[in-house]
């Protein structure tokens, strides 16, 4: 093996080579590899591994990583109608204040006692979320909405007992294929129709498949093609005259505005917090929320951390501990309810920050934007010559349809079309919903101006020529 | 002026103690934490409000109850939280076993801030992410030579997210075989994380859990009587949670490929290995890092996280969809992978974190990986030494051996002697501004403490560290009061537990605690 450079290393005090001396000395061993003598020579690597050279000061390491990332185009640049599962909001500051503060950075699983601070950030995430929600009981982030709907699904199973779960199909293709890996061993997914005009479930449909074999019934709100479910109440009673659990994937900005699942007959509510405060790190800022009622058959079945408070033995202070321990997979592995384990909780604390800032007011005038925006940027486009917005009738939160079959250009064309005119369209649904032809869903955000909605059906007026 | 006296060891500290209310009792009526953008006339006049019309069955009536603050007051809650709280940046974080609570450059932090990153939506087209896509690629490659694996997934949010990724691949292989039923069963080792077996059992496998023998280490005559044609797959780490490498793990993995099952490494503990061995050479089909850990992103008080898989080529046809593939001039997401088990997440992986990771290993190089390892070994042999030298501690199994990245140790005399346990000393360790953890559940090492002190700590933190313990030692065998009645120097006092366990009393959110306790709302 070649002679190693080992400098001096800035992240490892110990590298220095008086201190390694001095280490060695006082555990009475020569060199590093009397430390490894367990490990048989079969398995020791007898070279140095093929990584490229390293960049050792913080500039050389600045220019590379900027040279790479600066190759990207972001939605700070190009006007962005991108949605389906990622949402493009403005961050408030002080959230990304709050998240990079070392002290919540850069610690992990401390007791209360020297971690208080996280403690009752998340419990205030918590009792925040549960506000919006109108429930008692949320759980601390668990990884992202799919993971969400998927182990809600698994707890409405448990809890009835029973070994069906009923979906909408008008679910997105990717949460559809981690909840059905997730259920795959011993939970039968069944997919209920929605209406071709109106994109909302399909009551017959529903009624006729229920039994009392369904655990069940799941749907979102706003569903993923941005369809607001006006229905929802039919849909629960329905689950509920069948004695199935009715589970709700609801989007958190926009309860606001749309009434909390738990007032139209929701058992379980799940999905994610990334419109929370959350940028969207190319998908990775993702963290998700699973609620229900205060009720011990439910609290149960949570896989997740449940932060509560109690008393301290000197009054007028505030403790927070776990509830219900003994649940979770820490208490009893294999045994325990899934597992728990790190997920999202910086996520959950940025989330309640976002809360607290935006108020009663803020949550309203958000939700009262978004829609007025998505409404009016559906009927600009519905007005260009071969366009079709689909489920126009439907209201709709942020997301629409627009079908491109009538101007005989693919949705690939479109978005084509637009990215060369500086704008990226939406996510084309060609191949994830054949039966909605050549259609793409577009998404507004509180950033969009009239102008951009304007510019938007402009450039589609000129790439559908 | 008299000379000021040194600092005495463990120093004198004291917890923030904001004495903060939560957050509800700050509301101010009519105050506002951010304002949005308004809504232009011309939208307005065009649609009206949309919102109103909505019909009563999903017309939200109430607005919700969050406070009403202004904005430098969140600022200040949080802030003041946020003092109340240890991290990596603040203590001596080598209590925390298992979980390699590294520093974490924050050189990497700003460069995951940049909006060219934070401000990317995943479903942009392809030619407009090319340097993301070339940097998960390029991770991908370092983190196959880092395993010896063939392809890398990092797709999956946590470590326990990857150890289900392998479980579902390895699932997947089984059942393209024709041998998802007859192979039922996964063997782990109890002092393997918990989340091997609980992924496990999730996916639909009996868990068979192997104990140590006499020496510490995983019985290989227990796994020989465990393996049968219905072993799906073997789940183990190694060096375990007692930080002893266990020397026949060729053969463990013989034993199970002889039966037809595969063998997944958990590598949350490589942190003493990087460079040293792999996966690869020990015959595992997969593996699994936890990017928070080995590779130092930040834990952000329990995520985001991030994991990344490795296979071998009989399991990548499995893997999640997309992968990122590279054509010599241009990157790509393939979803073309009909046995792929599909999603694990959302879109491909935690990038933020993959970024960190991927600049903490450039910032490293060979032979910087290998020596974060070599003196990971050498600080915790370190600790080692001076921790066996406290009254009432013991590190048991492997009887004078040296011991890879932590080790797992018991103050078993020291609660036989003074009564004192392992949680009582957790709870004490917070007064002196350290984080101290016992271990993982079922405690099998009596009274266990586990400590890993990664490569990020000085012979100074360490002596630290082993001073404090040496106090509370000292205090169990003549003032053990003070621990019984700990904490003293926290932000709070001793929390009564027993509403956390009890349905009439429990109180997840603030809502359900003003109900429970007939306290008024304001």
């Amino acid at each position: 093996m070649p002679a190693r450079k080992t400098p001096v290393h800035p992240y490892i005090p110990n590298s220095a080579p008086p201190a390694k001396e001095t280490m060695l000395r006082a555990v009475g061993a020569r060199n590093v590899d009397e430390f490894y003598a367990d490990i048989p020579d079969s398995l020791r690597l007898k070279r140095r591994l093929n990584l490229p050279e390293p960049l050792l000061s913080e500039a050389e390491l600045i220019r590379h990583v900027d040279g790479l990332l600066n190759r990207n185009r972001s939605t700070r640049e190009t006007l962005s109608f991108l949605g389906a599962g990622c949402y493009q909001h403005q961050v408030p500051a002080v959230c990304d204040e709050i998240n990079s503060r070392g002290e919540f950075l850069t610690a992990y699983a401390g007791d209360p006692y020297e971690d208080h601070g996280r403690f009752q950030a998340l419990f205030e995430y918590e009792s925040m979320m549960a506000e919006l929600l109108n429930m008692d009981v949320v759980n601390v982030p668990n990884y992202d909405g799919f993971q969400a709907a998927a182990t809600s699904l698994r707890m409405a199973a448990r809890i009835t007992g029973r070994t069906s779960v009923l979906l909408p199909a008008n679910i997105g293709a990717d949460k559809l294929s981690k909840v059905g890996e997730y259920l795959k061993p011993d939970i039968k997914i069944e997919l209920i129709p929605f209406e071709a005009k109106s994109g909302l479930l399909d009551l017959t449909a529903l009624k006729t498949r229920l039994d009392q074999q369904i655990a069940a019934v799941y749907f979102e709100n706003p569903a993923y093609l941005g369809m607001i479910e006006t229905r929802a109440d039919q849909i629960s009673a329905a689950a509920r005259l069948a004695g199935a659990l009715c589970v709700v994937g609801a989007e958190p900005l926009s309860l606001g505005v749309i009434r909390p699942p738990v007032e139209y007959g929701a058992d379980i509510v799940c999905g994610d917090i990334q419109t929370l405060g959350v940028h969207m790190h190319y998908g990775g800022g993702h963290g998700g929320f699973i609620a229900s009622n205060d009720d011990p058959r439910f609290v149960m079945e949570f896989p997740s951390r449940l932060f509560g408070v109690a008393p301290t033995s000197v009054e007028g202070e505030y403790g927070f501990g776990d509830v219900a321990y003994e649940r979770t997979s820490f208490a009893l592995r294999e045994e325990g309810k899934e597992w728990v384990g790190t997920a999202a909780a910086l996520w959950g604390i940025t989330a309640g920050v976002f809360l607290a800032l935006m108020g009663p007011q803020g949550m309203l005038e958000i939700g009262e934007g978004l829609m007025q925006r998505c409404r009016f940027a559906m009927q600009k486009i519905a007005r260009i010559p071969g366009l079709k917005v689909t489920f126009a009738d439907t209201p709709h939160f942020t997301e629409f349809v627009v079908d491109f079959s009538g101007t005989g250009q693919t949705a690939a064309a479109i978005n084509k079309g637009l990215l060369e005119r500086d704008i990226f369209g939406g996510k084309d649904l060609s191949g994830e919903f054949p039966t909605l032809g050549q259609s793409i869903l577009f998404c507004v955000s509180e950033v969009h101006t009239q102008a951009d909605l304007g510019r938007l059906a402009a450039a589609l007026k000129e790439v559908v020529k | 002026m008299k000379p000021i006296a040194p600092k005495p060891m463990p120093r004198r500290f004291h917890q923030a103690r904001w004495d903060e209310p939560v957050i509800f009792e700050l509301s101010q009526p009519g105050q506002r934490g951010v304002l949005l953008p308004p809504v232009e006339a011309g939208i307005e006049e065009e649609v009206g409000n949309p919102a109103r019309a909505l019909p009563d069955s999903v017309r939200r009536r109430e607005p919700p109850a969050l406070p009403e603050m202004s904005q430098v007051h969140v600022l200040r809650h949080y802030a003041r939280l946020s003092q109340e709280n240890l991290g990596v940046d603040l203590n001596i974080d080598v209590g925390q076993g298992t979980c390699t609570m590294k520093y974490s450059p924050k050189v990497n932090d700003q460069l995951a801030r940049t909006p060219k990153l934070t401000e990317l939506h995943p479903l942009q087209d392809e030619s407009t992410v090319q340097g993301i896509l070339e940097v998960m690629y390029r991770m991908e490659g370092m983190l196959k030579e880092i395993s010896g694996m063939d392809r890398v997934t990092l797709q999956p949010g946590a470590g326990s997210a990857a150890i289900y990724a392998n479980v579902c691949m390895i699932r997947a292989y089984h059942a393209s075989r024709g041998q998802e039923k007859q192979r039922d069963e996964v063997i782990t080792t109890i002092f393997s994380h918990p989340s091997n077996g609980a992924a496990a059992k999730v996916a639909g496998y009996r868990v068979i859990t192997l104990y140590p023998d006499a020496d510490g280490y995983p019985d290989l005559e227990a796994l020989k009587a465990a393996v049968s044609d219905r072993t799906a797959a073997l789940l183990i780490t190694n060096p375990e949670d007692t930080g002893i490498f266990n020397p026949r793990i060729e053969e463990f993995v013989r034993v199970v490929h002889a039966a037809g099952g595969l063998c997944a490494y958990d590598q949350a503990n490589a942190n003493g290995l990087l460079g040293i061995t792999r996966a690869r050479e020990a015959g595992f089909d997969a593996c699994h890092f936890n990017l928070h850990k080995t590779f130092s992103t930040p834990h952000g008080c329990g995520g985001p996280a991030a994991g990344a898989c490795g296979v071998t080529e009989a399991l990548a046809p499995f893997l999640p969809v997309p992968t990122v593939e590279f054509n010599g001039r241009t990157y790509s997401l393939d979803y073309d992978r009909p046995q792929s088990i599909g999603k694990t997440r959302p879109f491909y992986g935690v990038a933020p974190n993959i970024l960190r990771a991927y600049a903490w290993i450039m910032s490293l190089g060979a032979d910087g990986l290998r020596e974060a390892a070599e003196v990971a070994v050498l600080n915790n042999n370190y600790l080692l030494k001076k921790v066996l030298e406290i009254r009432g501690v013991s590190a048991p199994y492997a009887k004078g051996k040296r011991r890879i990245e932590q080790v797992r140790y018991s103050w078993e005399q020291l609660t036989r002697e003074t009564g004192i346990h392992s949680e009582e000393i957790e709870t004490r360790a917070a007064d002196f501004g350290m984080h101290y953890w016992t271990s993982h559940h079922p405690y099998v090492v009596p009274e266990p403490m586990t400590l890993e002190p990664t490569e990020s700590y000085s012979k100074a933190d360490l002596d630290e560290y082993a001073a404090m313990l040496k106090q509370i030692s000292d205090e169990a065998y003549t003032n053990p009061q003070i621990i019984k009645t700990a904490p003293h120097n926290s932000t709070v006092h001793r929390t009564q537990h027993e509403p956390f366990d009890n349905p009439d009393e429990w109180a997840v959110t603030w809502r359900a605690y003003l109900r429970k306790t007939g306290r008024k709302k304001g």
